[in-house]
């Protein structure tokens, strides 16, 4: 029996292949969380892949085709959907996934079938290391870690902090920690860390904690569904705390939830609507607002961003072929994406600009921008 | 097809024997009939059967051999998924199908088999740099193992981990059981997700050596059925049912119902930590969100859907669990539909494979093979109690 | 103090949450002995129901008064919990207890990824009816309306299912079955009738939790029945599964208990999930049964 199934399944892996045409577009594997846990994510990221799409839909004269895998929010299924869409589909490279260990076992795929491959939005420094073909859109922890600390200290004048960090998440962990570090050198002090895992709604307990000695500044280095929860139950117990976040806060939820309670509430990101630091990046406002009929967020536009890489790559290659992009991608410099100017190092880490944004009459209004 | 002598545990009728006593029915006589054991057959038919499966696994194993070196790396990957599920499917099966426990747990035994191994094959220099956060821990720190001994020792930590969880867990019975293994699954997890010094919590373990291989994976469904199908067919095997058909009565029969039980779950946690192991390496990376009890659910999805209790149904849900989700992908795929392209919906995958399930088990209640088992025998299907 | 009264209604307010959904959770298995893993899915789609009646959005042209929408939601889950049992458990009564899981399984699945198909995987805010948001300062105290709001919904909650199942008739029903079911059929009670309702009725249980706990946390999402779905079946499995009462003091003592552990261990609040876990083994191991179970039929 057990025969017959796998006889079976290479029967129909093999009738499959045998359906494939030599292609003329050229094929990009898109592997994200569409369902399950991180479904939000995987959406967002689509969203603005898409309206990236319909932006420059064609480069070298052949039309790119977005090949779009779910793997369900499972890191067995992403594995396979990254073989799926190299062996399959023939793509040339695949952008995915949000969630950092996800990227790590697409990841293992992509160097063993060397394709390359850009993660738009996972910020884990352990996705790149010692990867010859990933690549990620996005800047690592350590630098937004950076950028929150200095931010605090410069511009607040935030003597005081606490980070309130979601230890189930590895971007979360890893933006506390840098934070730390950075606020600790500058002569700040931590007067608590916070914890709480993805999915909790309740908070207070840990808030009530601060009641009786707030901080300067409460770091809330999670995604915007907890950081609109815990701005609202902050201000539900009277904390003045001023609230800082990374780009994980960005969406036009963190408004819609958070209410009143996250106005004045900092958060560092990587680009502004309003002043875009690029054409690409104004244009692409435009185009997704005219496309979604909502703000574009943080997560869509570094989903663009993948996909406008890719494309910068296989022009400046002036071929679709996996290690020519590779060698494109490692030469990428002051390349002009929609959320930055955008240089890929020798460790296949994104150097760009950050911007520091904050809610103003529930609106996103442009505070500052830091340079790498 | 005839019936074994008794010599297992005395205070059972045979219509219990069945096992299909269950909301006031009684198994129909027709199907008594194919009501058997795992047990040896006798005399030439048995050379014959031996004879059959041992060279249709030796077939199987060349041709995973073969496969492991072509290009087909989907089908193949697609595969070893599938055959690594066996292994976490039979070994499940044991707790839950043979021995009747309701257990929730083997995310727990293959975390604890993917991170013991995973923490012992990586190399120093890899740890050094992955560690960001916190050191690893020593001597940790230095420790480097080729696959097969850390294997075991994954298999062997989550069997140890048996031992010990196995004397509160077997102290409630029924829904209770499943809340409890329930609960231990996601201690393990959290667990693992606050333990920084030894797992790297969130940011999880990366730079794994790919050592799983499609072959090494099938040899492991091999030793794990022949482990567990030659347990079945020894007293141990019928111990284990009575307590599944009637714990009172194996009791009263003079079975250590405690000690069966316990046995029965650190030999499956053994094999759900190789598996886990297994899949470690074939990812190459571990994280604690990758064993959330979704993970437990797949794979009660497959035990129960292939028939609970029957390991050639936990072998073959495992396949159709792994392909099956590949295959229909299909609906989410762009169509073309008189000359007009309609964009797939990114989603309908999952709502035609839960709506699916629910079909499969309103037609088949107790699972695709129900109890059971493929042989050799050309009467077909063997039945097991 | 003021701390410790401040997380005395923390407290409250949470534990009277997971009380509130744990009820509806009892309720079903008492009845059926069946884990109903779509029971924090159901829920969901409670919560997604008063939304959009409240906003005007696909169900309804006009955006409704909140009483309205809130009793609309209510019954339209009831319903769906009906049509739920109906087509997915009915017919598999007399299938063994696990296949009836895996279909409990499987619609739980489908909701979750009908919702994300339907509604979207992005969550959604809720909007705040009443002023329920509004903060009451008492001195040093912070307590917002809806920590008072929610147990006294949870107690006319438990009222209610008090009366219908220890004073009416289909109560006096609902608990024969769930001692015997072939006797109770043999009795004359219409079991389908009975668990059709009971199933009604648990599903409206869980849409009131869903609206409360929508109100609370200001959002919904194809995904937000998951972790009440986990507390509520801890919480009823502390209580002593299948008991009205157990359920609601089960609530109370796991809310209670996650908020005392955060409040005076704040290093270890990492472990707060876990906690809930170690009690739920550490009581049944003194009672295999619950705090208030009974032994259960094999």
């Amino acid at each position: 029996m057990l025969g017959w199934t796998m006889a079976a399944l290479l029967a129909l892996g093999l009738a499959q292949e045998a359906g494939s045409t030599p292609p003329e577009k050229i094929k990009v594997g898109v592997v994200l969380s569409m369902t399950g846990d991180t479904a939000a994510f995987g959406e967002q990221t689509w969203a603005g892949l898409q309206v990236a799409k319909e932006m420059k839909p064609k480069v070298l004269d052949r039309e790119i085709e977005l090949v779009l895998v779910d793997d369900k929010s499972d890191k067995i299924e992403a594995a396979v959907a990254a073989q799926r869409v190299v062996q399959r589909d023939k793509v040339v490279a695949i952008l995915g996934e949000v969630a950092s260990s996800r990227s790590m076992a697409i990841a293992s795929v992509a160097e063993a079938k060397k394709v390359p491959q850009i993660s738009p939005s996972s910020t884990n420094p352990l996705v790149t290391q010692g990867k010859r073909y990933v690549f990620r859109a996005c800047f690592i922890d350590s630098f937004q870690g950076e950028v929150i600390a200095n931010f605090a200290v410069d511009h607040l004048e935030a003597k005081t902090a606490v980070v309130f960090k979601d230890i189930a998440q590895d971007y979360s962990v890893g933006l506390a920690s840098f934070f730390k570090t950075t606020f600790v050198k500058r002569g700040g002090k931590i007067t608590q860390e916070l914890k709480y895992q993805t999915g909790d709604q309740d908070f207070s307990p840990q808030l009530t904690l601060l009641k009786s000695e707030p901080p300067d500044v409460i770091v809330v280095t999670g995604y915007y569904q907890e950081a609109a929860q815990i701005a609202k139950q902050a201000r539900g117990l009277g904390l003045k705390s001023v609230f800082l976040a990374g780009d994980g806060a960005e969406a036009p939820e963190l408004v819609q939830i958070g209410g009143a309670a996250v106005e004045g509430l900092y958060f560092s990101t990587h680009f502004d609507e309003k002043s875009a630091t690029t054409a690409l990046g104004d244009a692409y406002v435009k185009a997704f607002r005219k496309k979604h009929q909502t703000a574009p967020d943080g997560l869509g536009a570094l989903g663009a961003d993948a996909y406008f890489m890719l494309a910068g790559a296989i022009e400046q290659a002036g071929s679709a072929e996996p290690e020519k992009i590779r060698t494109a991608l490692e030469q990428l410099k002051g390349f002009e994406g929609v959320s930055g100017v955008i240089t890929v190092d020798a460790k296949h880490n994104t150097l760009k600009s950050a911007v520091i944004r904050t809610v103003k009459n529930g609106e996103f209004v442009y505070v500052a921008t830091v340079n790498p | 097809m005839t019936r074994p002598p008794e010599t297992g545990p005395p205070g059972r009728t045979s219509s219990s024997d069945s096992g299909a006593v269950s909301g006031g029915r009684v198994t129909p006589p027709a199907a008594e009939a194919q009501i058997s054991d795992f047990r040896s057959q006798k005399g030439s038919g048995a050379f014959v059967s031996r004879a059959f499966t041992v060279v249709s696994i030796a077939a199987l194993y060349y041709l995973s051999h073969r496969l492991s070196g072509t290009e087909a790396t989907y089908l193949v990957h697609v595969l070893t998924v599938g055959t690594i599920y066996a292994v976490l499917a039979t070994s499940y099966n044991l707790v839950n199908g043979i021995t009747g426990q309701f257990s929730l747990q083997p995310n727990a035994f293959a975390a604890i088999g993917a991170y013991t191994a995973a923490i012992l094959t990586l190399s120093p220099e890899e740890k050094a740099m992955t560690f960001i956060l916190e050191p690893i821990l020593p001597p940790f720190d230095r420790i480097q193992l080729p696959f097969l001994p850390a294997l075991l020792a994954g298999g062997g930590m989550a069997a140890a981990f048996a031992v010990l969880v196995g004397l509160p867990v077997f102290r409630v019975r029924g829904d209770y059981l499943a809340i409890v293994t329930l609960g231990f699954g996601e201690i393990v997890r959290i667990v693992a997700t606050n333990a920084i010094g030894l797992t790297n919590g969130a940011l999880g373990l990366k730079g794994l050596p790919p050592y799983t291989t499609l072959t090494g994976a099938f040899v492991w469904l091999v030793v794990t059925l022949v482990v567990i199908t030659g347990l079945l067919r020894s007293p141990v095997g019928r111990a284990w049912r009575s307590i599944r058909e009637d714990e009172q009565a194996a009791r009263a029969a003079g079975i250590n119902v405690f000690r069966y039980k316990l046995s029965a779950f650190v030999v499956s946690a053994f094999f759900q930590g190789v598996g886990g192991a297994l899949l470690a390496h074939l990812l190459t990376t571990v994280d604690p969100k990758q064993f959330n009890f979704f993970f437990t659910f797949n794979l009660l999805i497959i035990i129960v859907v292939g028939g609970l209790g029957s390991m050639t149904g936990a072998v073959v849900g495992s396949f159709l669990f792994a392909g099956g989700s590949e295959l229909l992908r299909v609906v989410e795929e762009p169509i073309t539909i008189a000359g007009r392209e309609f964009e797939g919906i990114p989603g309908l995958r999952m709502v035609i494979f839960s709506a699916l399930l629910i079909v499969i088990m309103l037609f088949f209640r107790r699972g695709l093979f129900g109890r059971r088992e493929f042989s050799w025998s050309i009467r077909g299907w063997r039945g097991a109690a | 103090m003021d701390l410790i009264l401040q997380q005395l209604i923390n407290l409250l307010s949470l534990g009277s949450l997971y009380a509130l959904v744990a009820i509806g959770y009892t309720l079903v298995y008492g009845v059926l002995r069946l884990i109903n893993f779509a029971h924090g899915d159901v829920l969901m789609l409670g919560a997604y129901l008063a939304l959009f009646l409240l906003t005007g959005m696909h169900l309804s042209p006009v955006p409704l008064p909140w009483p309205l929408a809130f009793a609309g939601a209510v019954a339209l889950t009831a319903l769906a919990g009906v049509a739920l049992e109906r087509v997915a458990y009915r017919p598999l009564r007399s299938a063994p207890r696990l296949s009836l899981l895996i279909t409990a399984i499987g619609a739980s699945l489908f909701l979750e990824n009908f919702g994300i198909v339907a509604f979207g995987g992005r969550p959604l805010a809720f909007p705040d009816v009443g002023n329920l948001d509004r903060v009451v300062q008492l001195g040093a105290l912070s307590v917002p309306i809806l920590s008072l709001w929610i147990p006294g919904v949870t107690a006319l909650t438990l009222g209610v299912t008090f009366w219908i199942v220890y004073r009416s008739k289909v109560g006096m029903a609902m608990r024969a079955i769930s001692r015997d079911r072939e006797t109770a059929q043999l009795m004359g009670v219409d079991t389908n009738r009975v668990i059709s309702l009971t199933f009604g009725l648990g599903s409206a249980l869980a849409a009131v939790g869903g609206i409360m706990w929508s109100l609370k946390f200001a959002q919904v999402n194809p995904l937000m029945g998951v972790l009440p779905g986990i507390k509520a079946f801890v919480a009823a499995v502390l209580g002593g599964i299948g008991s009205v009462a157990g359920a609601a003091l089960g609530g109370f003592l796991l809310g209670g208990l996650e908020v005392l552990f955060v409040a005076f261990l704040p290093d270890w609040s990492g472990y707060r999930d876990a906690l809930a876990f170690f009690i739920l083994i550490a009581i049944l191991l003194l009672r295999p049964t619950g705090i208030m179970g009974e032994e259960l039929p094999e």
